[in-house]
């Protein structure tokens, strides 16, 4: 695999060619805004402990950039434990429709001073503009209290980021980020937003996906045993009996 | 070093689920015990999720007991009838075991269930132990002699119906006895992750009368199917068998139970049941610690789709 750094820098070194030839040109059109990642996959397999993905882009005209990562949409369901004759049991419970299962967000400075908190409401930038759609048969309980438990839950799950990461400009032009994927991290198709923000409006948006997927043997293991369930429990249980038979064997030879 | 368990979807150090395997090896060699009842719980410590590490302790139970019944089959201390009865009790029990597992799974009670279930369960097994243990500990000390309760004692348990006669056991007594025994531990094994020995054994000894000899081997024949059976419900209805991991578990158990029985034979066996009962009164003490304490967290999610 070509490292990221190496990507990075010829990536860079077209970008400021391209920089370099157009920029006198001024084009009042949309604001120009190019970004890529080092690697469109992120790929699970048996020695996966967690990665990093590099995030790099230019804009052509100085602004403030925000980049959010979110995973797929989930249904959530938040339990509350009480204390029930000296033990402590899940009782109240809320449940949640599209949380995504993996959300992060960059910026190269705090977001609130970037933009306006009507335009982070109105694109659903970062974690507390991230509308969960409570689903609860319950209407009594307390939603926010059960959204912060959820987002604090995620957190410390490390699927949820506790502070926008930093986003940093190599000259006015150049940027670059690293999207931190943990172990744990769920599979399925993620999108990644790019804004470009400049006095407090959004200039540019630039839209790319990121596949998180299983692949190797636990992928194969994983898909045999949900495809072919029962095969997969007899070929389980015919492993075991093999191995306890050879265990048997070799501890009657000493 | 670190695997990715693909069913479990976590990665683990490979080196600390095979020392897992291997400490509760070397323990199950030492004591003669399966050992599922600790498995469970220290995986699910460790972080595998309590579905997942229920169903795999199954799986790994199929292999210590296949291991463990060869020795007691060329002996002759597996009394087949007995076997097959308790047998038929124990699949519709861990039938309906898996069953329920799924439907507490669903009202996110499972966690709470498999713990109570190991609180009381370990409590009464380990103190019974521990008691009669330090008994037989003082009772060696001050004389030889010891006195023995009556074999044949009539009770309500003679008056059932369908009595049938096994032979290997000398008994003669209604067949619903041990189907119920057989039924309630696959339920055990389905809930709880075990085999279901420690509560199998004294109920063989005490409940059916049967003779000692032939209990472990009798047990451990049961055993092998009926986790077998649960391996195979787990794997159908909620797939969290993960093979992977079961492997490690074996390949450290297998290594742990040959010095652990190797160390075993050195100690007394009055000795070895004071410790086995103190050990499964702290595994038990931890888990009631855990739901008694407040939690530091008291709110906790899951994936609503299941």
């Amino acid at each position: 695999m070509t490292s990221p750094v190496r990507i990075f820098m010829s990536f860079c070194m077209t970008v400021l060619t391209f920089v370099a030839v157009e920029s006198p040109i001024k084009r009042a059109s949309a604001d120009p805004l190019v970004v890529d990642l080092s690697n469109h996959l992120v790929a699970i397999t048996t020695g996966f402990t967690g990665t990093d993905v590099l995030l790099f882009g230019a804009v052509q005209h100085e602004g403030d950039v925000i980049v959010t990562v979110r995973g797929p949409d989930q249904d959530m369901v938040v339990r509350r434990k009480e204390r029930k004759v000296g033990i402590w049991v899940n009782a109240e419970s809320a449940r949640y429709k599209n949380v995504p299962a993996y959300y992060a967000s960059a910026s190269n400075r705090p977001m609130d001073i970037i933009a306006p908190q009507s335009i982070l409401q109105d694109y659903r930038i970062g974690l507390e503009n991230q509308r969960f759609i409570a689903t609860s048969d319950n209407p009594d309980t307390d939603q926010e209290v059960y959204r912060a438990a959820l987002v604090r839950n995620m957190q410390n799950a490390g699927l949820f980021n506790r502070r926008p990461a930093k986003i940093s400009f190599l000259s006015n032009q150049l940027f670059r980020t690293d999207i931190h994927f943990p172990a744990n991290t769920p599979t399925g198709t993620y999108t990644i937003n790019v804004y470009l923000i400049r006095d407090g409006r959004i200039a540019s948006v630039k839209t790319t996906p990121l596949v998180v997927s299983k692949t190797g043997i636990s992928a194969e293991v994983y898909e045999f045993a949900h495809r072919y369930s029962a095969l997969y429990g007899i070929i389980a249980v015919i492993i075991a009996v093999v191995a306890g038979w050879i265990a048997s064997v070799a501890f009657r030879k000493r | 070093m670190q695997i990715y368990l693909p069913i479990a979807e976590i990665s683990v150090n490979i080196f600390l689920i095979l020392g897992l395997g291997g400490g509760v090896g070397f323990l199950s060699g030492l004591f003669g015990v399966g050992g599922g009842f600790l498995i469970t719980p220290l995986l699910i410590f460790y972080g595998i999720p309590p579905a997942v590490s229920v169903a795999t302790a199954a799986n790994q139970i199929v292999a210590s007991s296949v291991s463990g019944v060869f020795a007691h089959w060329r002996r002759g201390n597996v009394d087949l009838k007995m076997g097959l009865v308790l047998l038929a009790g124990g699949i519709v029990g861990s039938t309906v075991g898996v069953w329920v597992f799924a439907w507490l799974r669903s009202l996110g009670q499972i966690d709470l269930v498999i713990s109570l279930c190991y609180v009381i369960f370990l409590g009464i097994i380990g103190g019974m132990m521990l008691l009669e243990a330090t008994r037989a500990i003082f009772r060696t000390r001050r004389k030889g002699a010891i006195r023995r309760s009556k074999k044949h004692q009539h009770s309500f348990i003679h008056g059932l119906p369908l009595k049938m006669r096994f032979y290997r056991s000398g008994l003669y007594i209604s067949a619903l006895l041990p189907l119920a025994v057989g039924f309630f531990v696959g339920m055990l094994t389905a809930l709880m992750g075990v085999g279901g020995g420690f509560v199998m054994v004294p109920a063989m000894i005490y409940l059916l009368g049967m003779p000692t000899g032939v209990v472990i081997g009798t047990s451990l024949f049961q055993i092998i199917f009926v986790t077998a059976n649960v391996t195979f419900l787990q794997s159908v209805q909620t797939q969290t068998v993960d093979v992977a991991l079961a492997i490690l578990l074996l390949i450290g158990g297998v290594i742990g139970a040959q010095f652990g029985a190797q160390f075993g034979a050195r100690l007394k066996a009055e000795h070895l049941r004071a410790l086995l009962g103190l050990l499964v009164l702290s595994v038990c003490l931890k888990l009631l610690f855990d739901l008694v304490i407040e939690p530091s967290e008291l709110y906790s999610i899951m994936p609503g789709d299941l």
